[in-house]
């Protein structure tokens, strides 16, 4: 941290002060507290049939594949390193990538959802960044929509005839986008607008994450083409394992 | 160097732009959360300032805000676990793949 923003963090937390309230000045994730009660539970019971869908996957790879579990590893840890690295955007803010594009590519649409909520636990207990009750929500946005969608995507190119790695450009990073606009939907249902409700709520939040979140998309789906490159060099043994090389996950 | 190498160094070095970028294009910008800005569009939304009803679990066990510098240690240990599993297994793999190739064996 260098000075300036010293004295910003200081500001706030003389603010917080005054204020007894406590903004949290992260990016991406809803902050803790920032859903009514009722969201949280909404959000909470719909991610339970996608969590135990994600379970069982990997609980079926474990099985069958015991091989697959370092790049089950693999592409966990690559969820933590890049939600935990808050890049500046060329709107003035900074935000962070998901990471869940890679799991969702090489293990399919649902196991995303078991290492997703790890690190939205970690970052929620740990670094007051997204929160406990609005985990849920958060969960849902990052680590199951996002991913069903980089999941669908990088089939569709594959059945198209896509070049691969354009096909994993495009899941990633699209689905690191769709990550906001989810996270801007369940905003949104819980602060409709006056005039105009959800929709132009939505719209609004949209408004204020995309810009922000564009490149950030592009460097998400640039670094998961070379991590796939790197495993497609090194670790053809494990991919051929679960089904990556025959153009399609199982 | 080989066709995959070329293309990993390329692409690295955009990605690398991207990020780095901004920081000359936007002398003197702020650089805050886009969190929050979102809190902001729900204090313009809802009219008032909006009170969130529960503290982050930190905050609470601590009695205030985590303090700037300790949350960048969290985030560099989150940071660096990810790297190390990540290279870790990288670094296994490629070691098996170049003594697949010395004894020309197969490790499976």
């Amino acid at each position: 941290m260098n000075l300036r923003e010293k004295k910003i963090v200081s500001l706030f937390a003389v603010f917080a002060g005054l204020f007894g309230i406590t903004p949290t000045a992260y990016a991406m994730h809803i902050m803790e507290g920032y859903l009514p009660p009722k969201y949280c539970i909404a959000w909470g019971v719909i991610c339970l049939p996608f969590l135990a869908a994600g379970y069982f996957a990997i609980k079926k790879q474990a099985a069958q594949n015991r091989k697959s579990m370092t790049l089950l590893a693999m592409a966990g840890a690559f969820v933590f390193v890049l939600s935990s690295l808050k890049i500046p955007s060329v709107t003035g803010s900074c935000s962070h990538m998901t990471g869940t594009g890679l799991a969702a590519i090489l293990f399919g649409p649902f196991a995303v959802s078991i290492l997703g909520i790890i690190v939205l636990i970690f970052q929620a207990t740990l670094l007051a960044h997204g929160g406990l009750t609005t985990l849920g929500a958060n969960t849902f946005s990052m680590a199951i929509a996002g991913p069903i969608l980089s999941y669908g995507i990088y089939i569709l190119c594959k059945k198209l005839k896509v070049n691969n790695n354009a096909g994993i450009f495009l899941a990633a990073s699209i689905g690191d986008l769709f990550t906001y606009c989810i996270t801007s939907f369940e905003l949104a249902l819980a602060y409709p607008s006056a005039n105009g409700g959800v929709v132009v709520s939505a719209l609004k939040f949209l408004g204020v994450f995309a810009p922000t979140q564009v490149p950030l998309a592009i460097i998400e789906g640039i670094l998961t083409v070379i991590i796939v490159i790197g495993l497609e060099t090194y670790a053809k043994s494990e991919l051929i394992g679960i089904g990556y090389m025959d153009g399609g996950v199982k | 160097m080989s066709k995959s190498k070329k293309t990993v160094f390329i692409l690295s070095l955009i990605a690398l732009l991207i990020a780095v970028l901004p920081l000359f294009m936007l002398k003197g910008a702020e650089f805050g959360g886009s969190d929050d800005a979102g809190s902001k569009v729900v204090a313009e939304i809802t009219g008032t300032d909006y009170k969130p009803w529960v503290e982050p679990v930190m905050n609470r066990l601590i009695g205030g805000e985590l303090p700037g510098e300790v949350e960048s240690l969290l985030f560099c240990v989150q940071t660096g676990i990810g790297v190390g599993v990540v290279f870790f297994f990288l670094g296994r793999f490629v070691e098996r793949s170049k003594w697949e190739k010395e004894t020309g064996k197969k490790l499976g």
